[in-house]
């Protein structure tokens, strides 16, 4: 599938409309979708609706924006108005939300052609996708593994030609993680650059949305389209968003780079780290001075998410009561019933585990050995990038220890499931801006990702070291044989 | 440690019913996980500022303007019961 930049020629020299390019995402999705299974539902009429609209401004000889008529993909936990939104959880299985998340309209405002909601992990808790109360997504490099997670249908999705970007959203490293795992560029901006009014709450502290797309100017031209102030989200920043196509620059000289040694230790797949050291000697040639760079209390990053996350996940869950909105079990005497059955029925063994943890850690007598200490921790790691950002302008990481694991591998061991955002989950409790792009494949021919982090607000020198990278490598062109 | 009992007490408080089965295997997932977390002991966190917000961005506010919603109708629609224009629950206070 082409560019959105390849896409936008063809429209506006009108060599094909946006109802064919529609047609061909779609026809796409119904040749790999018994494969992949990335989407829970398949927005067809709507898609081609919208497009019709697309096509009506050209044949009007109207000007169009960059993204008018491309085919984009959305988290199911981004709030479509009048359009099922689910979570991938039982509880919000026949939810039609009555509101627009901010994201997506801003999308449909830009011309976009919404052509499905994708599979995650229920309430976007997971790594793997495997959480999914509905289906299990497949790795379009391996079928038999997974796509990462939770935005694994997001990532399935772009990867497999189904659509050309898509929404995403990032707690823990759901975007960055599953984009490394599927071979694409996956981008969690600065905390509070993207409105989350729409995103279905996990981790209100944490939680960004972002884009997906198969190179980093698509992923730009994205998330370009999605940010900006929202009076409708209270932690929305206000800031003048700029062009990020003008920092897509093929060249590093005078920038810096630190490596973070910390995340070069024990649990490093070899060929992960024979990959990222080379992408490290690329950045080098492209012109980056290398710094070394230690952050050592990044590893205490998991431990202290793992309280954060579900402490504010067990709040934000509340809401799921079975009287306003989503499933009610039947049959229940009293309130009470009606709750504790609702949410029994409702919720996967792995939102109940966060919601059990959240609940205990925040209970009396342990607040603050475990929340209050775990926020502490969260200040030190914060001081930790604020000392390396004196020193350089992007941090470059691993994305994953190791590549897409067999499904079914780490579903009997929630740490060890937990233990795979050990790379991503720092930048999130930081607020910090990250992006994972393709740098390589392991022996078995699995993509591997380079994770880039920048300082608060510097999507610019995030995304400019991304680029300059990309350019001079081809791992973004390769393409799974689906 | 986290025994049986206390997975039960922090299982109503979340208005979560568990099956026995559910029930044992937390007790020796949720004793795992605490476990992993002892590794926070060993930072030193005295006179360390908590951090709430990864970005401060606090105490922002706006005119609280009153808004009709669009669609009355889908929102009621939503509810699993409804009666008119109300959410209906099951009884709450007991008669006996």
């Amino acid at each position: 599938m082409a560019s959105i930049r390849e896409l936008h020629q063809q429209l506006i020299q009108k060599e094909r409309s946006a109802v064919e390019v529609t047609q061909e995402a779609l026809d796409r999705i119904q040749a790999v979708e018994p494969t992949l299974h990335s989407f829970l539902q398949v927005t067809a009429e709507y898609a081609l609706k919208q497009a019709q609209q697309v096509d009506a401004k050209i044949a009007a000889g109207e000007e169009i924006g960059l993204l008018a008529g491309v085919p984009v993909g959305i988290k199911d936990n981004i709030c479509t108005k009048g359009i099922r939104t689910t979570c991938a959880s039982r509880i919000l299985e026949n939810f039609v939300p009555p509101y627009e998340a901010t994201v997506t309209q801003k999308l449909i405002d830009a011309g976009t052609v919404i052509v499905g909601k994708t599979n995650l992990d229920e309430f976007a808790m997971g790594g793997s996708t495997e959480n999914s109360a509905f289906q299990r997504t497949t790795n379009p490099w391996d079928l038999d593994r997974v796509p990462g997670g939770s935005s694994g249908g997001s990532a399935a999705a772009v990867a497999g030609g189904e659509c050309v970007v898509s929404l995403g959203s990032d707690t823990g490293g759901s975007i960055r993680q599953p984009a490394s795992f599927c071979g694409i560029v996956g981008m969690k901006p600065t905390y509070g650059l993207v409105s989350r009014y729409g995103l279905v709450a996990f981790a209100s502290s944490l939680d960004q949305i972002g884009p997906f797309g198969r190179s980093v100017e698509d992923a730009a031209i994205l998330l370009g389209a999605i940010a900006g102030h929202d009076p409708k989200d209270s932690t929305s920043l206000n800031v003048k968003v700029p062009d990020y196509s003008q920092f897509l620059i093929p060249d590093l000289k005078g920038k810096k780079v630190g490596v973070i040694q910390e995340t070069f230790g024990e649990g490093l797949s070899p060929d992960v780290e024979k990959s990222v050291r080379a992408a490290i000697q690329q950045l080098k040639e492209l012109g980056a001075e290398i710094v070394e760079i230690s952050c050592p209390r990044f590893r205490y990053g998991i431990a202290a998410y793992y309280i954060i996350a579900p402490s504010e996940a067990s709040a934000n869950l509340a809401r799921y009561d079975g009287v306003k909105y989503g499933a009610r079990a039947e049959n229940a005497d009293n309130l009470m019933e009606m709750y504790t059955r609702t949410r029994a029925e409702g919720f996967g063994a792995e939102v109940k585990r966060r919601i059990m943890i959240g609940t205990y850690v925040l209970s009396a007598g342990y607040y603050d050995a475990y929340y209050l200490k775990a926020q502490k921790v969260r200040t030190l790691m914060k001081q930790d990038f604020e000392e390396a950002f004196k020193q350089v302008d992007v941090l470059v990481t691993p994305t994953a220890p190791a590549t897409a694991f067999k499904a079914g591998e780490k579903s009997a061991d929630p740490l060890s499931m937990y233990l795979i955002d050990l790379m991503t989950i720092p930048v999130n409790l930081a607020g910090l801006p990250g992006i994972s792009i393709p740098c390589g494949f392991d022996s078995d021919g699995l993509p591997i990702g380079l994770q880039l982090i920048g300082n608060v607000l510097r999507e610019d020198q995030v995304l400019q070291a991304a680029y300059a990278y990309e350019q001079s490598t081809t791992w973004h062109q390769k393409t799974p044989n689906l | 440690m986290i025994d049986r009992e206390q997975v039960r007490k922090v299982a109503h408080l979340a208005r979560l019913e568990l099956s026995t089965a559910e029930e044992e295997m937390f007790t020796t997932q949720l004793n795992g996980i605490l476990d992993y977390f002892e590794q926070l002991s060993e930072l030193d966190v005295t006179n360390v500022e908590p951090t709430f917000r990864a970005i401060d961005a606090s105490n922002i506010t706006r005119q609280d303007v009153l808004e009709t919603h669009s669609d009355r109708e889908a929102i009621l629609e939503s509810a699993p019961d409804r009666d008119g224009e109300f959410f209906k629950v099951p009884q709450i206070i007991a008669t006996d």
